[in-house]
């Protein structure tokens, strides 16, 4: 690895100041899980690592039936895993945390590093996407709030400009009736990287859908909100028909390339499958909220 | 003993002991060959070509060499000119400058991935560094990437003077062609009620060890150097290093470190030579050890290949004809194991007529190298799918078509002699009767599969040593590294012939000096070979303690016996004394009491296994499940119950590996794309079942114990066995591996629009 | 060359000291700069989990944690496993179901299946699938590992599950 400088602030504003300085020499260090590698591989080089796992509101996680969720940054999936209010208002977030990798890495990853890696097949932006999540970023300028939709802006570039620092994502509370869902595809059972991901909330109003989002990843160069798909479910009943028109339009949505893990072809077909079938959980949980 | 061979009683043998260097390993305490450090050790690091294809114009070292740290570089320019002709190295044939190019890339590369540098520093990090100031001019040249592409007329030529018998003095990239025949191949599918042509290809795979490469060279001012190393064969590592460095044989000493996995990719050399050459640049020991990356790009997957073949039976289900037209990738020297996957394509079975064609075809992919029963597991895929076809075409249950057409004791093989008393029936029968194959899969979108393999197992030359310690507890001394548990079977066979506890018996595993030569712990025959080589030397130093026990008793050897760790006199008279109460006075008697056995083994017993597979097909994604999995193998005499058991566990996985998710990706430049284990996709435990292992025990007429070797076998029947379940699951046949869920989802959906058009048409 | 740091981190009980350049990986620093070699590399990008450790009660791939994260923590490697002698039993059942063949992997596993254990002293095998989906083994088919983890957790449960040794 190229030789690095190794700071741990203990505040946002230590670290913002660090980050400012340093600009694109400078990375914040969370669990490491993708950096790591890549510093190593050469594939980034940065020489300031900032380690954010000091500073209190980026290990925070609050929940508030009013507000919502606080998550902050450097919170593990471990973490999230073990809060049962996650796995209560957010199940379909907290099982896209939970499938990143094994139980090792689970234990460093943080669902904002994930997002803050960009890459397009990360498992818990579609969740996020799904949700209606929004990233707090705070920087040199002040603060600013992005849609997570909005948050990646090509494979491994994101908005945040040098010395900004994601702080916290940002959820509201789950209206009465609604749930969330996460499914991906592996060509093993564990440790790949999603083929194709796919996250869903809905909100019920009786038997019809009052409210829906469909976050698909892995289907492009950065993980999408499949707007059409999403608005087609509004105003539908649960049915077979509804479900299938979803699927057909997130599958539409698509817009993948031949990789080694899947061809565009496959992940077009199974970004229908998987959306239609994250659809239906999401669907059976709003009931019971 | 021999009487106690033959009818079975052992005391020792078939039990399951704890192995006696297991303690050090659930520990950390034993040391793999990166754990080894030395005082002023250096660090070396190897300089690869990005390219697939290409001449080396120019190599520029000398911004490297004056980075601080760097202590040395080095390059072919550094190793003497080997000489370009096939020599036999233990079970391989080796090209000494293909060896020597393989080490150093001499004027050209020939994949991505293959050496042209190696630097000593005093870091790690620091050798790294020296890498990237390392400037190399290169001439790229078109890369050719599959054996279609290589056997194509107007191919680019990968190695100038490769030449086969055939062409003549046409430069080729086909190394050789092999060809074996049988009767009349055409009048076979004439007489043929039912016949079955496909074609198959299988994707380059790799042996997956968890344990990178390693080297540690220690070269002496006097011109002898030391090796420490991870290796599956000590005198291999020996002889080749010595032929790439162009030094006598003597002049290297190899000591084995504990081995992380090897399934025969760690029976040739990479990093020893360069460490050597290093180590005697810089005065210092040099460690080097390969990255994943490393290990992926550039030592010995095995081949791709494309098989085409076509098999006839008789509506009775007797196989009348095989014609097979089979190419390997031999990667960038020629080497491929077509020549094993031809004599193993049909093995398990009497087959009248046969036909059948092997190619060694060179590709700019990395140097093959054995992997686990090399060459069978691509054929076994072929030839085992067909045969599931052909008997579904019977209406013949897949296994009772295979003993139908089973080898037995007397059966003609592909080549050599007929088989002598081999279990290849009883593997099947051990399926047909086993709990997984009668019970019932239920459920959509479920099938079961079966599939048989075979393999010759080596036998080859090994020593052993026993010696007879003051207490009468034992050390047995042998060259076999322990890649999965053999010490304990060492320990076991030495400790039954002398009557004493397997706990008194101490497994070494020594150097290149101070044991006999020894061949490479591969080819199934550690157990078979080593094994019998550790049962003379045991019983060389019964027949002392007799000797020894008859002088002191003033009786005639002839009179004595020893049994179960006692020495008796034959007749009554003289009370029996342990081996512990006479090895006080070996001193006084004589002198120590040393066994000692080298041999080339014969009577080598070849290995069969049966597999059975059940498993689940998402229709949507194309995703396999593996639910249920049994093996069924003929271990001859299982020394070690749970060790054969793990073998075939083992090799099991491998082979669903192999089947389901493992392949090399080059992109079009020749590029390797999969360079780490996120997607060189293994299998984890969540991936796997329980594998239930099913010992059949047919002993081997040709070993005093009548031991098989087990090693190896069990990976050429699943890819097969789960093609066959895909089948039942889906209606489709696949025709390559891997069966990731993109290509069995496309092969589902294009089955079921076939199917619906026909209806329509229909 | 940058400046080394000096770690200071609680190691299988010890107070521990190192030095290492904050480019030096746990691992490394586990292996070259503390000679405590029974941690593994394999694959140096988290999937092999032959470097498996505890930190702050938590297996972590150690491949990708700096050696200057260590400070302040507490860890705990496979050396530290057996104590006094005395092996865990989960190192016991390893041996007894013959649950290795090379060894290399057994490191790993054992810290994650102790993990689990503590954890959960009743898994099911799925439990235990899962918690050690992210340790390869290429040897064992994993059938043999699975069955001594369950085996040890019985014997762990019946002789006062929660007294088992931890550091």
């Amino acid at each position: 690895m190229h030789e690095i400088h190794y700071e741990a602030p203990t505040t946002l504003e230590q670290a913002v100041a660090i980050l400012k300085q340093r600009g694109e020499q400078a990375r914040p260090l969370s669990g490491g899980t993708d950096l790591i590698i890549q510093l190593r591989s050469g594939a980034r080089r940065n020489p300031y690592l900032i380690d954010i796992k000091y500073i209190k509101e980026l290990r925070t996680i609050s929940f508030d039936p009013k507000d919502g969720l606080r998550l902050g940054a450097a919170v593990t999936c471990a973490e999230i895993d073990e809060n049962p209010l996650m796995h209560r208002h957010y199940p379909g977030l907290t099982e896209a945390a939970r499938l990143i990798g094994s139980v090792q890495i689970q234990n460093r990853a943080s669902v904002g590093g994930n997002l803050c890696n960009g890459s397009p097949a990360a498992d818990t932006t579609p969740a996020l996407i799904a949700l209606g999540a929004r990233a707090r970023i705070v920087g040199p300028g002040g603060e600013r709030e992005v849609p997570a939709e909005k948050f990646a802006i090509a494979p491994g570039r994101t908005v945040l400009q040098p010395g900004e620092l994601l702080v916290e994502l940002l959820i509201a509370p789950p209206p009465p009736h609604s749930s969330d869902a996460y499914l991906r595809l592996i060509p093993r059972n564990e440790m790949d990287i999603a083929v194709v991901g796919a996250g869903v909330a809905l909100t019920l109003d009786g038997d019809r859908i009052k409210a829906a989002r469909i976050g698909l990843g892995a289907v492009g160069p950065t993980a999408i909100l499949a707007e059409t798909a999403s608005q087609a479910l509004v105003g539908k009943k649960l049915d077979d028909a509804a479900f299938d028109a979803a699927a057909r339009l997130a599958s539409e949505a698509a817009s993948p390339i031949d990789d080694m893990r899947g061809t565009a072809e496959y992940r077009r077909h199974v970004a229908g499958v998987l959306a239609r079938r994250a659809i239906s959980i999401a669907a059976e949980r709003a009931r019971k909220n | 003993m021999a009487e106690t061979a033959a009818s079975g009683n052992f005391k020792v043998i078939g039990t399951r002991p704890v192995r006696p260097d297991g303690v050090d390993k659930v520990t950390g305490r034993a040391k793999f060959g990166a754990d080894y450090s030395f005082p002023g050790m250096l660090h070396g690091k190897v300089l690869r070509s990005p390219h697939a294809h290409a001449l080396i114009k120019l190599i520029k070292i000398d911004k490297a060499l004056a980075l601080p740290g760097v202590k040395a570089i080095v390059t072919s320019a550094d190793l003497p000119e080997a000489e370009n002709k096939s020599e036999q190295a233990g079970e391989m044939a080796v090209n000494p400058r293909h060896l020597s190019a393989n080490i150093l890339a001499r004027g050209k590369v020939l994949y991505d991935g293959h050496a042209i540098a190696a630097v000593a520093a005093t870091s790690p990090h620091i050798a790294e560094e020296a890498l990237r100031l390392i400037e190399v001019d290169y001439e790229i040249l078109p890369p050719v990437m599959t054996v279609d592409a290589a056997m194509a007329p107007g191919a680019p030529i990968l190695i100038a003077d490769l030449r086969n018998k055939e062409e003549g003095d046409k430069p080729t990239n086909v190394a050789t062609h092999y060809q074996f025949k049988r009767g009349d191949v055409e009048a076979g599918f004439k007489s043929a009620d039912f016949i079955v042509e496909r074609e198959f290809n299988t994707a380059m795979v790799h042996q997956g060890y968890i344990e990178p490469h390693n080297a540690v060279g220690i070269y002496n001012a006097d011109g002898n150097a030391t090796i420490y190393c991870s290796t599956q064969g000590i005198f291999d590592v020996r002889l080749l290093s010595s032929q790439v460095l162009g030094v006598e044989v003597g002049k290297i000493r190899v000591v084995p470190a504990e081995i992380g996995g090897g399934f025969g990719g760690k029976t040739t050399v990479y990093l020893e030579p360069l460490s050597v050459l290093l180590s005697k640049k810089t005065g210092a020991p040099v460690k080097l050890t390969m990255s994943r990356a490393e290990v992926l790009r550039a030592t010995g997957p095995t081949s791709g290949s494309k098989i085409k073949i076509k098999m006839g039976a008789t509506r009775d289900g007797r196989l009348v004809a095989a014609q097979i037209w089979m190419a390997y990738e031999a990667g960038a020297y020629p080497g491929s194991p077509v020549g094993a996957g031809a004599m193993t394509i049909v093995a398990p079975y009497t087959v009248e007529n046969f036909l059948i064609d092997g190619y060694d075809v060179v590709v700019n992919r990395p140097k093959t190298a054995a992997y686990r029963a090399p060459g069978a597991t691509n054929a076994a895929f072929a030839s085992e799918t067909v045969i599931d076809e052909l008997a579904e075409k019977c209406g013949i249950d897949p296994l009772d078509f295979r003993i139908k057409n089973g080898v037995q004791e007397g059966s003609p093989q592909v080549v050599g002699p007929p088989y002598k008393r081999i279990g290849y029936l009883q593997t099947v029968e051990a399926i047909k009767n086993s709990p997984h194959y009668k019970s019932k899969l239920t459920g959509a979108n479920r099938g079961r599969g079966v599939a048989s393999g075979f393999w010759f197992n080596a036998g080859m030359q090994s020593s052993a040593i026993v010696n007879i310690h003051p207490d009468g507890t034992a050390s047995v001394v042998t060259g076999s590294p322990d890649i999965g548990g053999s010490r304990a079977s060492m320990a076991m066979i030495a400790a039954e012939v002398l009557g004493i506890p397997m706990t008194d018996v101490r497994p070494v595993v020594a150097d290149t000096d101070s044991i006999g030569h020894t061949d490479v712990t591969a080819g199934s025959r550690v157990t078979f070979a080593t094994g019998m080589a550790v049962y003379e030397a045991a019983r060389d130093a019964a027949r002392q303690l007799v000797e020894r026990a008859a002088k002191a008793w003033e009786k005639k050897p002839e009179e004595v016996e020893l049994r179960d760790g006692m020495l008796h006199t034959k007749g009554n008279g003289v009370p029996p004394v342990s081996i512990k109460q006479l090895a006080p006075r070996f001193p006084r008697t004589g002198g120590p009491i040393v066994g000692r056995a080298s041999l080339n083994a014969r009577g080598v017993g070849p290995a069969f296994a049966c597999a059975c597979v059940d498993v689940e097909v998402d229709p949507e994604t194309g995703k396999v499940q593996i639910l249920r999995a049994t093996v069924a193998q003929d271990a001859g005499k299982a020394i070690h119950p749970s060790y054969v058991e793990g073998q075939m566990q083992g090799g099991t996985a491998q082979g669903i590996g192999w089947a389901l998710n493992e392949e090399y990706f080059y992109d079009a430049k020749g590029i390797l794309r999969n360079t780490g284990l996120l997607d060189y996709r293994m299998p984890t435990c969540l991936d796997l079942p329980a594998i239930d292992a099913i010992i059949v025990e047919v002993p081997n007429p040709g070993h005093p114990l009548g031991v098989r070797g087990v090693g190896e076998v069990s990976i050429v029947p699943p890819p097969a066995a789960i093609a066959n379940a895909i089948y039942r699951a889906t209606g489709v046949r696949m025709t390559e591996t891997p069966m990731s869920p993109p290509k069995l989802l496309k092969a589902i959906l294009r089955h079921r629009s076939s199917a619906a058009n026909a209806k329509a048409a229909g | 060359m940058s400046k080394k740091t000096l770690v200071e981190a609680t190691i299988n009980g010890e107070a521990t000291e190192f030095l290492c350049e904050p480019r030096q990986s746990l691992l490394e620093c586990l292996r070259d700069v503390l000679e405590l070699t029974g941690s593994k590399e394999g694959c140096l990008t988290g999937d092999c989990g032959a470097c498996t450790i505890i930190v702050d009660g938590r297996v972590v791939d150690s491949c990708l944690m700096l050696g200057v994260e260590a400070n302040g923590k507490t860890i705990s490697t496979i050396e530290g496993m057996a104590i006094a002698g005395q092996l865990h039993p989960l190192q016991r059942k390893f041996l007894e179901h013959a649950a290795l063949q090379c060894g290399i992997c057994t490191p790993g596993f054992l810290m994650s299946a102790k993990s689990l254990l503590d954890r959960n002293p009743n898994p099911s095998e799925a439990d235990v699938r899962y918690a050690l989906a992210g340790n390869l083994c290429r040897c064992t088919g994993y059938d043999k590992i699975v069955r001594a983890v369950l085996d040890a957790a019985a014997e762990m449960r019946g002789c006062g599950a929660g007294k088992a040794a931890t550091r």
